[in-house]
Parts: structure tokens; sequence; C-alpha cells
């Protein structure tokens, strides 16, 4: 007998949700931290800090995640590293990560008015200072609503877990599908699953950029 | 490390990998083509004053920038036989991507609207054009000057994003890279190959949407 799609098959579904949340959680920490450091390569004082950092960003920025996922999954082995798909897509998805949210902080920190930056200089705040208490607080408020946008496009980003047999949310609905042979349903349903995680998010996104321009 | 790199296999291969990039190239520009084309559709709905159709315009972009494209594609591959269209998958990939390139589109398109003083679309009403005519003539190409860097950017993000039809077993350059890798198995020369033809790709596309753009906006500036 073939079993229906009913609420125990939508709870399986949010099974895989939640691993789809803790990937996208991790990505967005590790690759955040790494972010951080690309963005400051990036607008640092040493060109060729910056074009490495330029380089590294366009390499991210001009490759499918997929593609991305592929290397890192197939090539962190010839390295002598035994990484299960967990490992891989966490390593792959931080280093994607990092170079989006790198070149979206660069924009961020550069768009903080100079003369802040000068200012500190004057009052001779060395680097560290001035980036932990002049530029970055400024340029973490202008860099928000791109910053959360990227959070939903990592989120949505991490459906390609599926592709690499990791069980998240999207993994679990072919499952599911090939289970009950009712795809509309269970892929309708995941992506209302996914549309309730992206919402907020996005909301949030837009009502932030609003209020910043209301400011300016 | 002790492997040894051969990339033998794969530069042998080399039909496979044109062939793989004329798919990509194809697939990604009719999504282009037709996304933009219904994109503008859902851009004017959304902008009307007439509430169901905004409401519609709204739910549908909503609905498709907060799923993954691989979710929607999905459904338009194996969920949609169910309602009796039967795609290919080649078919499937298209529609998909368009589907999802228009509600990008739109939105981006919005921000170039908004931009055109409404003075213009004013002096076009007082002559007694239709709000066809008006878009048509006065808005359209202004509007798509002020936000062609964004659209560029999403038609060379939805080339990046066909590499998932291989999925759905559409004929393009990931699809090819994911047969050849099963028959040598020399699954990373592959995929460092594909990267940089992917890489290529990108910077092919956007020199080319910006030399368009050149010729097709180059009339000077207010």
């Amino acid at each position: 007998m073939i079993r229906q799609f009913g609420w125990g098959e939508f709870l399986f579904l949010l099974e895989g949700a939640r691993w789809t949340v803790v990937l996208s959680l991790l990505a967005f920490t590790f690759g955040g931290a790494l972010g951080l450091a690309v963005a400051l390569g990036r607008t640092s004082k040493w060109a060729w800090l910056r074009i490495l950092m330029a380089t590294y960003i366009q390499i991210f920025q001009g490759t499918p995640l997929l593609i991305q996922l592929f290397f890192v999954y197939f090539g962190l082995p010839l390295l002598g590293l035994k990484v299960d798909v967990w490992m891989a897509l966490t390593i792959g998805l931080s280093l994607h990560t990092s170079a989006f949210l790198g070149e979206i902080w660069r924009g961020s920190i550069q768009a903080v008015p100079d003369g802040q930056s000068e200012a500190a200089r004057a009052l001779g705040i060395g680097y560290m200072h001035r980036m932990i208490d002049v530029v970055l607080p400024q340029a973490f408020r202008i860099g928000l609503p791109a910053t959360i946008s990227f959070l939903v496009n990592l989120i949505k980003g991490t459906a390609l877990a599926a592709l690499l047999g990791l069980t998240e949310l999207t993994r679990s609905g072919q499952l599911m599908a090939n289970i009950t042979f009712q795809p509309l349903q269970v892929y309708g349903a995941v992506a209302v699953i996914y549309f309730i995680i992206c919402v907020p998010l996005t909301y949030c996104s837009a009502r932030i950029e609003r209020r910043l321009n209301a400011a300016r | 490390m002790n492997y040894t790199f051969d990339f033998a296999p794969v530069f042998a291969a080399w039909p496979s990998l044109v062939d793989g990039v004329v798919g990509t190239l194809k697939m990604s520009s009719l999504s282009m083509i037709f996304g933009l084309s219904l994109g503008i559709v859902f851009m004017m709905m959304r902008m009307s004053k007439q509430r169901a159709l905004k409401a519609i315009a709204v739910s549908y972009i909503e609905m498709i920038r907060n799923t993954p494209i691989l979710v929607q594609v999905f459904f338009v591959f194996f969920g949609m036989p169910a309602i009796g269209i039967r795609l290919s998958g080649e078919q499937a990939a298209i529609l998909a991507m368009t589907l999802n390139c228009a509600a990008y589109a739109a939105e981006i398109v919005r921000g170039g609207v908004q931009s055109i003083r409404p003075g213009q679309i004013e002096a076009g009403r007082a002559l007694g054009m239709h709000t066809v005519d008006i878009y048509r003539f006065i808005v359209f190409r202004p509007a798509i000057r002020a936000v062609y860097p964004a659209l560029c950017s999403q038609f060379i993000l939805m080339m990046l994003n066909s590499s998932l039809m291989s999925s759905v077993s559409a004929e393009e350059l990931t699809y090819f890279a994911q047969t050849l890798d099963a028959q040598t198995f020399r699954s990373f020369e592959i995929y460092l190959t594909l990267g940089v033809i992917y890489l290529a790709l990108s910077q092919f596309l956007s020199i080319a949407l910006g030399m368009i753009g050149r010729v097709y906006f180059s009339y000077p500036a207010k």
C-alpha cells in the first residue's frame, strides 16, 4: 500500500527542516567570521592583500555554489582530510558565505564617511580600535539589510545539500515524494516550509532598509 | 598528498564540454529573455492600482524569492505531471528558471520605474497616452537603464544557477560533467575545470551584457 501524504509525513519534512536551519546557522557563523577577515583584507592599505581578497571574492561569485560544494567535497580528501558530507558542506557553504559577506561588508565599510576614520586617526587611535569602536559599528548598521538578504540566499542555498545526499529539507522532500508518489503536494509543502523560514527575514531586511533610508 | 592529477580524460572529452557550454548558454539566455518579459508584466501588476492584480503579483514574487530554485524546478519537473503537464528536463529547467527570473526582474525593474520622476508620467497622461504606451515610450528605457547593472548580476546569477538543472537531467554543463565523472572518476579535475569554465562564462556574460547595455542605452543622460 502506498503511503498518503499526511500529518506524519509533514512532520518528517519538518525534521529535515531542522537540519536546513542548523546547516545555515553553522555556515553563517563560520562564514561570517571569515567574511569579516575578507572585508578587512579587501579594505586594507596593502595592495597585494586587496587584490588577493578581490580574486577570492571573484572566484566565489563567478562560479556556481553547486560546483564549489562538489569541489570541496571531492577536493578535501585529496589533501588527506577524511571529511563526511556534513563537514564538507559546512566548509563549502562557509567559504561561499565568507566571499559574499566579505563583499557586502567591504561596501559597508567604504560607505562609512572617510572623516570618521580620519578623525580617529587624528586622535591617535590605532587600527584595531579604529575598526572595532568607530568604523565597524557604523558599517554594521549600513550592511545589515544586505546581510539579512544574504542569509535568506544562504538558507535557500542549503537546498543544494540535497544533491550531495544530506537529508535536509529538500532531500526529505525527495524521499517523501518517492514514497508517497505525490510530488506536487510534497514539493508544495517543502516550498511552504522554506517560505515560512525565509519570509520573516526578508520582511525584517526590507523594514530595516526602509528605516535606514528614512534616517538619511 | 599522494595523488597524481590527470586532466587527460577531461580534455579528451572536450566535445561534450562544448555541448554543455552551448546548453548552459541556450537555457540561460532563453530564461533571461522570457524572465525579463514576464517580470515586466508582474512589475506592472505590482504597480497597478487594482488591489487584486497587486496581491497576485506580490504573492507570486514573495513566493518565488523565498523558496530555493532547486525546489521550484523539482516542483515543475516532478510535481506538474500530477496535473497533466509533463515536461522534458530541459523544458522544466527553462520554465523554472523563467519563473524564478521573472520574480527577481520584477522587483529590480520596479526599482528603476520608481526612479522615474512622476512629472514624466504625468506629462504622458496629460498628452492622453494609455498606461501601456506611457510605459512603452516614456518609462522603460530610462527605468531599465537605471537598474541595468543589477539586472545584469541577476542574469549572471541565473546562468550560475542553471548548474542545478542537471538534477532534472537538463543537458547543460554540469550534466555533462557529471556524466564524465561517472565514466572517468576524475572528480577533482573535472570540477576544477568546470569551475574555470563557469568563471570564464560569467566574465564573458558580464562583458557581453555590458556591451549590449552600452549600445542600447547610448543616448545622453538627462
